[in-house]
């Protein structure tokens, strides 16, 4: 038995003369939570799509929970596409039992566990409702409990996060974590930063149809050297010497890459060289400078947009 | 295998439960009732409409022993041939103007015998019809018949015709198990017609909802093709069943019974049974056909704009079942036996005059085999063409699919 739930390799593919994925490898242990991180357009829905045997790759392979064929792992799978869609004329109880059903479990069983879905995300008064009668933060919550009524070994989540408020927000990180806390393994697309930040200890960063990082989060962030914020009385003098030739002061405020030297040095030199430091901050860099630095500027301008469309 | 039937079986569930449970049902319903009660009270009164106005009146302008013997002779006929065989007659006396008369007859639009078709003048030995070509073409061998019987003076009918009964004979037999061919047929096509297009916008519901990436990505697209055709199939024997309680009970209640077809070959039951058969045959063939074009239109309009070419097809299809019915055993005939599309149209107007029980069913297996080859295709061209899935991925939509190289 293989250890990863994912384990892809060589993923290409064109959609006419556009290369929207170029060789994709990726591989997800079983259990953890993993967040594909890339601007719209980047390939982050094909990556996806291809990896559940929705769409086939040009060239490459990919195993789906030690399956050759993804479909025959689709019983123990969940997925949560971009685009949400229900039948709308469905009772909300009906709908996430037929979604179990379409995954193998029976409807008896699919309504019996819905209820139960339902009653726990708060929703229990909304199960005789038709789709459409719900508002749209409800019909997405009834579409993510449909995702995971078979009880899935694997969840994959297309932007979940878009179109949600932040209180439903909340929910959905809640329920992304009680579900790897019992074993799950989630893979989730955003193009919102502060979410993977937040829940994922992996993420992939995706741009231009590539993974330049696959890895821990920290791992990414260690890839970066630690910012510094300076604040001085004085611009001139021998202390400036400690500080990176190329840096130049916005008023009294300086910002520059902490030197290999380390903070000792910078620290005497300021203090010797009588620079008048009103203030000194030294930060470990984010995920989103690791990210700029990563997939570049031009990707993570088009990050940590509210709403928006992956490829 | 086994997942493919238990998803189509999901998906067939939730189609039929959507379609049952919907107003619209009701409708389509009631739908092929209304033209069928607005062809029976139609027909009614052109019934009576025909009665009253299509029995063309001749004036018999003749002395008074001639008309007195084309009276009898009329009378004699009539009763042998039938009121509708004969135009009716109106004695009027000569008035000495010779031809002045009968145009003063033809032209009197205030006519106490009322409007007038046609004047036989003259006597019985030299009759003369004054008479519109159109009625001189439909009469003038009736009125004819008409003159010489007054003429000969035999108005006594000589002795009955000897009849003997026969059960039937194969000339008989041959045209009246063909009309059964034919009716059948018909009938097929009809309901075919009405029904299997249906399917064309079958996969509009899922497109439209977004729903299909989640079926995509669950079960295989041949699940989905062949769970929205046995729905369709199983709405559509519904509503024939209704539709049949509904014109049999009619017909015995308010007509005159239920009209005396003729035998099929393979007998009611049977020919019946292999009816069923191969409707459902046509409908998963035309509908699996159907659905896969369907399922390449992005939108609504776009299944629209279909319509006409399918029907054209469908009929073109009918034709070729049509034109063989009295062709069997042709080089016409078996194509039509064998080509997929028209094969189950062709097979029920061979249930009709040919007894053979064993070819039915090697026709219903080469049937299922291009229904199933059919959903195959049209789930390939699908995942290729709207899912995206596949090595030439340009836009998608049916008419994008022409322009691939």
């Amino acid at each position: 038995m293989s250890d990863y739930a994912i384990e892809a390799h060589g993923l290409v593919k064109n959609f006419d003369d556009v290369r929207a994925v170029d060789g994709i490898d990726l591989t997800v242990p079983k259990g953890s939570i993993l967040g594909i991180l890339g601007p719209n357009g980047a390939g982050k829905t094909t990556t996806l799509r291809m990896l559940l045997g929705i769409i086939d790759p040009d060239e490459g392979g990919c195993r789906l929970l030690g399956c050759e064929r993804p479909l025959d792992a689709a019983h123990d799978v969940g997925y949560l596409p971009e685009e949400r869609g229900l039948y709308p004329a469905m009772k909300a109880f009906d709908a996430i039992a037929f979604m179990g059903a379409l995954r193998g479990l029976s409807i008896a069983e699919g309504r019996k566990r819905a209820r139960v879905l339902l009653d726990d995300a708060g929703l229990g008064h909304a199960a005789e409702k038709e789709v459409r009668m719900l508002s749209k933060g409800m019909a997405q919550t009834v579409q993510l409990l449909g995702t995971i009524v078979h009880r899935p070994k694997l969840i994959v989540l297309d932007e979940p996060f878009s179109g949600l408020d932040a209180l439903n927000q909340a929910k959905l990180e809640r329920l992304i974590r009680s579900q790897a806390e019992a074993g799950v393994t989630v893979i989730f697309s955003t193009h919102v930063i502060a979410h993977a930040e937040r829940l994922c200890e992996d993420v992939a960063i995706i741009a231009g149809g590539r993974i330049p990082f696959s890895g821990k989060v920290s791992e990414a962030r260690d890839r970066l050297r630690p910012q510094v914020r300076l604040e001085t009385r004085s611009l001139k003098g021998e202390w400036r010497s400690a500080i990176p030739s190329n840096c130049e002061p916005e008023g009294h405020f300086w910002h520059f890459t902490l030197p290999e030297t380390g903070v000792e040095p910078l620290l005497k030199a300021l203090v010797e060289g009588d620079a008048g430091v009103q203030s000194l901050a030294i930060e470990r860099p984010g995920l989103h400078d690791a990210f700029v630095a990563i997939a570049g500027e031009a990707a993570a301008a088009q990050m940590d947009q509210p709403e928006g469309e992956g490829a | 295998m086994s997942e493919t039937i238990r998803a189509a079986w999901v998906i067939a569930r939730r189609d039929f439960a959507a379609i049952i449970f919907s107003k619209a049902f009701f409708f389509f319903l009631l739908g092929p009732l209304f033209p069928v009660a607005l062809g029976l009270a139609a027909g009614g009164l052109t019934q009576q409409v025909t009665r009253e106005i299509a029995q063309p009146v001749v004036a018999v302008v003749m002395a008074e022993d001639d008309a007195e013997a084309i009276k009898v002779a009329h009378a004699t006929l009539v009763e042998q041939l039938g009121e509708r065989r004969l135009p009716g007659i109106e004695t009027v006396a000569p008035d000495g103007s010779g031809q002045a008369q009968i145009d003063a007859l033809l032209g009197d639009q205030q006519s106490e015998m009322g409007k007038l078709d046609a004047v036989l003048s003259g006597s019985l030995a030299a009759p003369a019809l004054t008479a519109p070509p159109n009625f001189v073409q439909r009469w003038q061998g009736q009125l004819s018949l008409l003159t010489d019987y007054a003429r000969s003076g035999r108005v006594e009918t000589g002795p009955p015709l000897d009849v003997r009964a026969v059960a039937d004979s194969s000339g008989q037999q041959q045209q009246q198990q063909r009309l059964t061919a034919q009716l059948g047929q018909g009938l097929l096509f009809l309901l075919t017609m009405l029904l299997a297009g249906m399917v064309l916008s079958n996969l509009v519901e899922e497109k439209t909802n977004k729903i299909i990436e989640i079926l995509a990505a669950a079960i295989p697209i041949d699940s989905i093709f062949l769970g929205k055709l046995f729905a369709m199939l199983a709405m559509a024997l519904i509503g024939i069943s209704v539709w049949m309680v509904f014109i049999v009970g009619g017909i015995t209640l308010f007509g005159d019974g239920l009209p005396q077809l003729p035998t099929p070959a393979v007998g009611w039951p049977l020919f019946l049974l292999l009816g069923f058969l191969y409707f459902a045959m046509a409908y998963l063939l035309l509908g699996s056909l159907f659905l896969g074009i369907g399922a390449l239109a992005t939108t609504v309009r776009e299944v629209q704009t279909l319509s006409m070419p399918v029907t054209m097809a469908q009929v073109l299809v009918f034709f070729l079942a049509a034109y063989s019915v009295t062709k069997t055993g042709e080089m016409i005939e078996w194509a039509a036996v064998l080509f997929p599309l028209s094969s189950p149209f062709a097979m029920l107007a061979r249930a009709a005059q040919d007894g053979n029980i064993w070819q039915h069913g090697l026709a219903l297996v080469w049937q299922i085999v291009w229904a199933f080859l059919i959903i195959r295709f049209g789930a390939g061209i699908f995942r290729r063409n709207v899912m995206k899935s596949g090595p030439t991925t340009k836009k998608a939509g049916f008419f994008a699919a022409f322009g691939r190289s």
